[in-house]
């Protein structure tokens, strides 16, 4: 049989894409999960989750990601990247794990798809500027060449009426195009497998009633089967195509890699927008450059290096089913150190940045009975993430955003959209936020999670009154802009790297990040001041002494765990799983 | 046939339950690829033949179920304390053929992470779907076994009323061969017994058969029947579903996650025992990768 993995084939007609709906189907032996998004985007995947190979086409399509029917996992829409795994709700997936796709697009009725294509898709030049109707598609179980074979006999005429003298001429072993009185037909063979094929055809400029002409070739496409079924029969059925599946990264099987040293700017992304949205707000919608944007997962920020040479950390707003954009928005901090003064004044629409990918330290459980998001401020860009992946997932929760005034609040069409999940606080002084806060977390209950972003003070005072009104560690999230706290540097200590078996010495005046990354380990760490927690590492032994505000508490007092960009050590000697 | 399947072909395998048969009633089933005949004879015996040479295999009636060996049997079928204790109810659930290798029914029974979205109102119920983690280690007797298995459930059993947080311990005796000891509410200390004698029809086909062995807390062997089959009929279309329908020894075929820590054991025990029958083996130049 004659393969050709890099030619476009139509694989399923725009119809058999309807709302919410997942279509299987194959090409050259290989399942494909078909999918259509809320925003009308096309996914072609191969049709099995990576985790235990369930096929994908008897999951469900949630509009804006897609959902394993077996352990839940969830899929982004566009990237086929994992954003959610229910058996781990505290942690965020490997940004690597993604389902294997297919380059796809929807033309001229039907979806087009290609296994391994070298060029882009383009439909065939008789089609430019013309109307179309796709024909019912007709499964054949018959071998692609001889499908097409016969294709070339078939007789057509442009208004249903008897036909004859067709001129057929095949075209590039996929399809023949058919001519008669100066109409044309193109009748395509899609390649099932070695003994299956689909008919598929487009009438150019169709005359007359669709209904009619549909059901005239559903008829003589039928005939034409029977003709190509019969000859089948009379030939030995060629074997199967076999099909093999494609590893996932060694990554995912082994210890993972740690990821390359310092903060990262892998991405390029343009500035495609750039508006206020609130006083002193300035959001920024950025655009891939080339080829398609890692997955955002709800809480996720990434790094942006700014043309001054600063980078600073911004979480994204972006809710789920939105992969061709990440939105951001800074606020001007009248002490501006130059970060957001450059994002501000010198950023212009059109300029080209280098981002990180998005980093998901901040990560929202979805096993809560309730979810409680508390945002001050600018500390509303990760809540709107949080909580739009909440809502299109019909979970539980309330927003509760504190702001200055009717004029501070950011992003008003998404919060638009949010109704009644959300509660906004205005112009509240301390004692009265204190109050707004006390009777907001009054209640605590079983699988309860609050998670809080917002100025410092605004998070201390709340996660004292959750403390105080009975919420358990574990149930309290939080993310700070920023660490205020002095960080002192003076002690030495030794830093013994138990998978590296390496001992360093690490003195006064310098973080232990900076004496891992001066001897050539590579250690990824993003905002650099103990507040991301982008540099976490496991502790195997020693006391660390903490001067970060990423960990909890409790994850302090058990001391298994080390932001090594701020903290240090009180023993004398600190082992890492490094 | 079986390759380097020795030990699979020197093994016993349920290939009928005593009770599904009349005296002198006959069954055309299969083992590993192999058409056999199982006829119940009177006075509680039972033949097993090849089908195409008429010859005779080893035959046991253990459990109620009819067992045969296509080999030399090497070892003895696995003694199990929990169906002689008098205070148990002691049924065959059902015996249930499945379009799969054997293997993945068994990697599905090990795994807790699919409950609250295969056995919704049942094993499991979002929002709870944490997997906490568990122990599972292979046995001086070279068996698996996971503990401290804990999951909420909001249904555990026929008569459970309310969630509760159930614990599981999880024990692979053989490659087809796979059994759980359960929570049962009503009895402390005590638990409820499950395993699946699975026989490999073919390397893509199976019958899982149920013995189920539960602390009688007077709901009758209808219901136990009936919940069983009410499980095992969420399953069977998720294993039907699984590409490819042999379970792969690689590692870096499917994406393994801590939930999956007993999943991972299994596998790479099966890979050590060299068992291929329904597997997709490491294949040589993969092998020195391969370190979990």
């Amino acid at each position: 049989m004659h393969i050709d993995l890099s030619q476009w084939h139509p694989i399923a007609s725009s119809d058999d894409l309807p709302l919410r709906h997942v279509y299987q189907g194959q090409l050259y032996g290989r399942e494909l999960a078909a999918w259509r998004a809320d925003d009308n985007f096309v996914n072609v995947w191969e049709n099995r989750c990576l985790h235990r190979g369930v096929r994908l086409s008897i999951g469900l399509n949630e509009g804006r990601e897609l959902r394993c029917l077996y352990h839940g996992w969830r899929y982004a829409n566009g990237t086929a990247g994992c954003t959610y795994i229910p058996a781990h709700p505290a942690d965020a997936p490997a940004r690597t794990i993604c389902n294997n796709t297919y380059k796809a697009i929807e033309a001229h009725g039907l979806i087009w798809s290609s296994v391994d294509p070298t060029e882009d898709f383009t439909a065939p030049d008789v089609l430019e500027g013309r109307e179309s109707l796709a024909l019912r598609p007709i499964p054949v179980s018959a071998a692609p060449d001889l499908a097409l074979k016969h294709a070339l006999t078939y007789r057509f005429t442009s208004n249903g009426s008897t036909a004859e003298n067709t001129a057929s001429d095949a075209k590039n072993g996929s399809y023949v195009m058919l001519t008669h009185d100066g109409d044309h037909m193109l009748l395509f063979v899609q390649p099932i497998d070695a003994d299956r094929s689909v008919l598929r055809g487009i009438l150019i400029d169709p005359k007359g009633d669709q209904m009619a002409l549909l059901r005239h070739h559903n008829t003589g496409l039928s005939a034409l089967r029977d003709v190509i079924e019969a000859d089948a029969a009379t030939l030995e059925a060629p074997a199967p195509i076999e099909v093999s599946y494609s590893q996932v990264d060694a990554d995912l099987a082994t210890m993972p890699a740690r990821a390359k040293s310092g903060p990262k700017a892998e991405l390029r992304v343009k500035v495609s927008q750039k508006s206020l949205t609130s006083n002193g707000v300035m959001s920024f919608r950025l655009e891939s450059l080339k080829g398609q944007l890692p997955t955002v997962q709800p809480g996720a920020h990434i790094d942006v290096h700014m043309p001054n040479g600063m980078s600073r950390q911004y979480s994204l707003t972006n809710g789920p089913g939105e992969p061709d954009h990440y939105t951001i928005g800074v606020k001007l901090e009248p002490d501006s150190r130059g970060g957001s003064e450059c994002m501000h004044n010198a950023v212009q629409v059109g300029d080209i940045l280098a981002i990180s990918a998005p980093r998901a330290n901040f990560p929202l459980r979805r096993d809560a009975t309730h979810t409680i998001l508390v945002a001050g401020g600018i500390g509303i860009t990760p809540m709107l993430a949080m909580a739009q992946a909440l809502k299109a997932q019909d979970l539980p929760f309330q927003l509760h955003y504190f702001a200055q005034s009717e004029e501070h609040l950011s992003f008003r069409p998404i919060l638009d959209d949010l109704g009644e999940n959300l509660n906004t606080h205005l112009g509240l002084s301390p004692d009265e936020t204190g109050a707004a806060l006390r009777e907001t977390l009054a209640s605590y209950a079983y699988a309860n999670h609050l998670y809080i972003c917002g100025p410092g003070p605004m998070l201390e005072a709340t996660r004292t009154i959750a403390d105080e009104q009975g919420w358990p560690e574990e149930s309290v999230h939080f993310e700070y802009f920023k660490n205020t706290k002095i960080i002192d540097d003076s002690s030495t200590f030794e830093v013994a790297l138990a998978r590296s078996a390496l001992t360093l010495q690490v003195p006064a005046g310098k973080s232990i990040l900076e004496v891992l990354q001066e001897n050539g380990l590579e250690t990824p760490s993003s905002c650099e001041q103990g507040a991301c927690g982008t540099c976490l590492a496991t502790v195997i032994e020693g006391e660390p002494d903490h001067q970060d505000v990423y960990l909890s508490d409790g994850e302090k007092a058990s001391n298994t765990k080390i932001l090594t960009c701020v903290s240090r050590s009180k023993s004398k000697r600190l082992v890492l799983d490094i | 046939m079986y390759g380097e399947n020795d030990q699979l072909k020197n093994d016993w395998h349920v290939v009928c339950p005593m009770e599904v048969l009349a005296s002198g009633q006959v069954r055309e089933t299969a083992l590993m690829g192999q058409a056999i005949y199982v006829r119940r004879l009177s006075d509680n015996q039972a033949t097993v033949t090849e089908s195409e040479t008429g010859r005779e295999l080893p035959v046991q009636i253990k459990y109620n179920f009819i067992w045969a060996c296509l080999g030399t049997p090497e070892r003895d079928i696995v003694h199990i304390p929990e169906a002689f204790e008098d205070d148990r109810i002691i049924v065959a659930g059902g015996s249930f053929g499945v379009k799969a290798s054997g293997l993945r029914v068994v990697e599905n029974f090990l795994d807790m992470g699919h409950f609250p979205f295969v056995h919704t109102g049942w094993l499991g119920e979002e929002p709870h779907t944490e997997v906490a983690p568990y122990e599972a280690n292979v046995t001086d007797d070279d068996e698996i076994l996971a503990t401290e298995c804990y999951f909420y459930q909001p249904t555990a059993s026929p008569t459970a009323e309310g969630g509760i947080m159930v614990e599981y311990v999880y024990r692979v005796y053989r490659p087809y061969m796979v059994a759980l000891y359960k929570t049962n509410p009503t009895f402390d200390g005590r638990k409820d017994y499950i395993v699946l004698f699975i026989q490999p029809v073919g390397p893509e086909e199976c019958v899982a058969h149920t013995y189920l062995c539960y602390l009688d807390d007077g709901m009758g062997p209808d219901k136990l029947r009936w919940f069983m089959q009410l499980i095992f009929a969420q399953d069977k279309p998720i294993l039907e579903n699984q590409l490819p329908h042999k379970l792969p020894l690689s590692p870096r075929a499917e994406t393994p996650i801590r939930a999956d820590k007993v999943a991972i054991l299994y596998r790479r025990w099966l890979h050590d025992h060299n068992i291929s029958y329904g597997a997709i083996p490491i294949s040589a130049q993969e092998e020195k990768l391969y370190a979990y």
